[in-house]
């Protein structure tokens, strides 16, 4: 048996860094970064010099902030699974597309038999569910919260092994589902193949946000990622929070503690899950539609390496993996490329690199900065610990 | 005491009546098939073992790999893959053989070592370079490495084969012979015959060799083996070679039985293979021969009986099967059960 290995010495730090987390100031640096953004994009870019605005909208165009946001939801609700619990998950993309048809179900005239409308900016002789999109949202998040439960309550007696194939049979089974839903038992469920498209424009004091709103667009995601950031930290610092961090430290002795284990894996998965539900109908209205084929296993791997690179356990962290992975695969590879393509006048296809690329950091932050960019003091020593323990992320 | 102890056998017996309920729909499932067409039933077996046999190979190397250092080996699979485009460049670019001959046949013989000496190098590689390092790791990073080098090497396969399915001629007969209108294609026969030879020649080294017996003290307990004298680290490439081989055979069969080479095969049969070690216990080798060949069936006859869910389905009635193992029997049909080391 091997003791939680938290030397005494770093009880300053860690106090240090709770007093860190002083509220009033994480908000007012994040409000501060977010509205700067929000002007920027808004006012100032298209009063820039052609020159300048070019370079914005080739390396950074607002549609790409908005998608990394999505990712930075995302990452943020795996990082409550894997960096808080130390429960891996390895199909997050299933709460992802659950997210999605929630809002292509409640959000567009797919259910054409019916007809309801509730606070939804659609035409109201338009059939099918219309529901406003924040009511989409709270639903969203609530029933991929359930099936945060549902998937999770068969994984709870599991090891880590067993658990990570678990959740990545979910992650199989339900984008299969949504692939294949065109005629299940004679009920369209999803469309197949073909997706439901358009859902709603998002309604937001009186003003009607089609597709290419974006910088209105940005400031909901922006305020929806704030939110899992305050529900990420809140919980951290309160009692499930400190259960989860022993938890992953340390199962057993945690147990013996007095720590429900049951329901704080599961409380786990359901946070986790609620913000993959947010994720999810974030989307589906930034892309206006969802579609089936898009919810790959690629994205939970995606995902994870986020969480991972950023540093797990740490929320700033992983927002930054986030951003950056999210940023670097659909506009910083090709704008690379094609930057170097002018200037050499070759014709390399650097988005193929896009493997090469993954899955070069992902080896080489494992063998050498095993903790993230941004690590958390505690998780890093655990990281570096050489001996067996019984910790879901720690040992065998 | 009393109380908890009821309760536990209470739980007991809702887990055994559920189990046997979804065994008995199966065999009633199985059953009405049976009756309705015997001919399409025996056909999809065929097919079912003879992808039963294919999936073998590649499952054994993941459980000979989770057995020694408790990996869950992601690029296991892309491995395979790699067994394949290696087995077209040899047999169709370097030899230019396209038809059944008899220099085919030789060819086809030379590739089978060839792609597995290819395979077995390139897996000891991965393990020298990126595995070993991290083997007092905790269990994520090795996890996360698997998934990087899996990555790579799907790249090479892009560079390799290209960013989509190629099609190949293959050096094998194409017939097939009918036993009571069952046809057989004459290459299941050439996957039996090429495939049990390995298996029982894997079994000898693991139950028979020096060699073998060093691979099993590793398993159970690697310090203990280094005090006892054995070399942990060799025995631990040993095993990934073991694994690799059997990769390569996989790829060259599949390669000329099916003629599909494509960058993302691996993935997908990758996790099907994993899924059939899980079935049979993870570490457990006959257990992982027995759990493919029963996902084989399963997929094939849910693939070809009259009334079954269709192909489409097929993914998911193998992860319906993993996750209804796990809540069951996590130590899979044929594992010991494990206890928790503290």
């Amino acid at each position: 048996m091997k003791f939680p290995t938290i030397k005494l010495r770093k009880k300053s730090k860690i106090s240090k860094e709770l007093k860190s987390f002083n509220q009033s100031k994480w908000i007012r640096g994040f409000t501060i970064a977010a509205a700067a953004i929000w002007v920027f994009y808004a006012f100032i870019v298209d009063l820039l010099p052609y020159s300048l605005s070019d370079f914005f909208q080739k390396w950074f165009p607002a549609t790409t902030i908005n998608e990394s946001l999505v990712w930075v939801i995302c990452a943020l609700g795996l990082n409550i699974v894997v960096g808080y619990a130390g429960l891996l998950d390895l199909g997050f993309v299933a709460f992802w597309a659950i997210g999605g048809y929630c809002a292509g179900w409640f959000m567009s005239d797919f259910f054409h038999q019916t007809s309801i409308h509730f606070g939804s900016t659609a035409a109201p002789e338009q059939p099918g569910i219309h529901l406003s999109f924040w009511i989409v949202l709270l639903i969203g998040a609530i029933i991929c919260a359930l099936f945060g439960v549902l998937i999770g309550a068969p994984t709870l007696r599991l090891k880590s092994d067993y658990l990570a194939l678990v959740t990545l049979g979910f992650g199989e089974i339900i984008p299969q589902i949504f692939y294949n839903g065109e005629n299940i038992a004679g009920f369209n469920l999803s469309n197949g193949s073909k997706g439901i498209s358009p859902v709603d424009n998002v309604g937001l004091f009186g003003k009607t946000l089609g597709p290419f709103d974006l910088d209105w667009k940005y400031l909901i995601f922006v305020c929806l990622a704030a939110l899992m950031v305050f529900i990420s930290l809140r919980i951290r610092s309160g009692r499930l929070g400190r259960a989860w961090l022993a938890i992953r430290e340390d199962e057993l002795a945690a147990s013996m503690m007095g720590v429900p284990l049951m329901k704080s894996k599961l409380a786990a998965y359901a946070v986790g899950a609620f913000s993959g539900g947010i994720g999810g109908v974030a989307f589906a209205t930034h892309v206006n539609g969802v579609f089936a084929d898009r919810f790959s296993f690629s994205i939970s791997i995606i995902l994870l390496a986020m969480v991972v690179l950023g540093g797990m356990g740490n929320v700033w962290g992983v927002i930054v993996g986030a951003l950056a992975i999210a940023w670097v695969n659909s506009t910083g590879l090709p704008a690379f490329g094609e930057t170097v393509n002018n200037v050499l006048g070759t014709s390399i296809n650097f988005p193929s690199y896009n493997f090469l690329l993954f899955g070069g950091i992902l080896i080489f932050m494992m063998l050498y900065k095993r903790e993230g960019l941004l690590p958390e003091s505690r998780l890093k020593q655990i990281l570096h610990e050489t001996d067996d323990s019984t910790s879901n992320i720690g040992g065998h | 005491m009393a109380n908890s102890s009821t309760r536990f056998s209470a739980r007991l017996l809702i887990e055994r009546s559920v189990a046997t309920l979804i065994i008995g729909l199966v065999f009633f499932w199985l059953a009405i098939n049976l009756v309705k067409s015997p001919s399409q039933f025996f056909q999809s077996s065929i097919i079912g073992i003879s992808n039963g046999v294919l999936y073998a190979l590649i499952a054994l190397g993941y459980t000979l790999v989770y057995g020694i250092i408790e990996l869950i080996n992601f690029a296991h699979g892309d491995l395979f893959m790699l067994g394949g485009l290696f087995a077209a460049t040899f047999i169709t670019v370097w030899f230019k053989q396209e038809t059944p001959s008899n220099t085919g046949y030789a060819v086809f013989f030379l590739c089978l070592i060839a792609a597995m000496g290819f395979c077995a190098t390139i897996n000891v590689g991965i393990e020298r370079f990126a595995y070993r390092r991290l083997r007092k790791a905790p269990k994520l990073a090795p996890l996360i490495t698997a998934v990087g080098v899996s990555f790579i090497i799907q790249f090479i396969g892009i560079r390799w084969n290209g960013s989509g399915p190629k099609t190949w001629n293959s050096v094998l007969p194409s017939g097939e012979f009918t036993i009571s209108s069952v046809h057989i294609p004459y290459t299941t026969v050439i996957s039996f015959l090429v495939t049990i030879p390995l298996l029982i020649f894997m079994t000898f080294i693991v139950a028979k060799t020096r060699r073998g017996k060093a691979m099993r003290a590793t398993a159970q307990d690697a310090d203990a083996a280094r005090l006892m004298g054995i070399n942990v680290n060799k025995t631990i490439s040993f095993t990934f070679a073991l694994g690799g081989a059997l990769a390569g055979a996989a790829g060259l069969l599949f390669q000329q039985t099916r003629g599909l080479t494509n960058y993302n095969l691996g993935y997908q049969l990758g996790l099907i293979a994993f899924t059939s070690a899980v079935l049979g216990g993870i570490g457990n080798l006959s257990g992982a021969v027995l759990g493919a060949i029963l996902i084989g069936l399963i997929q094939g006859l849910n693939d070809g009986l009259p009334i079954g869910l269709g192909q489409q389905w097929s993914q998911t009635v193998v992860f319906t099967i993993l996750i209804l193992l796990m809540v069951f029997k996590p130590t899979g049909l044929l594992g010991k059960p494990m206890v928790e080391k503290v």
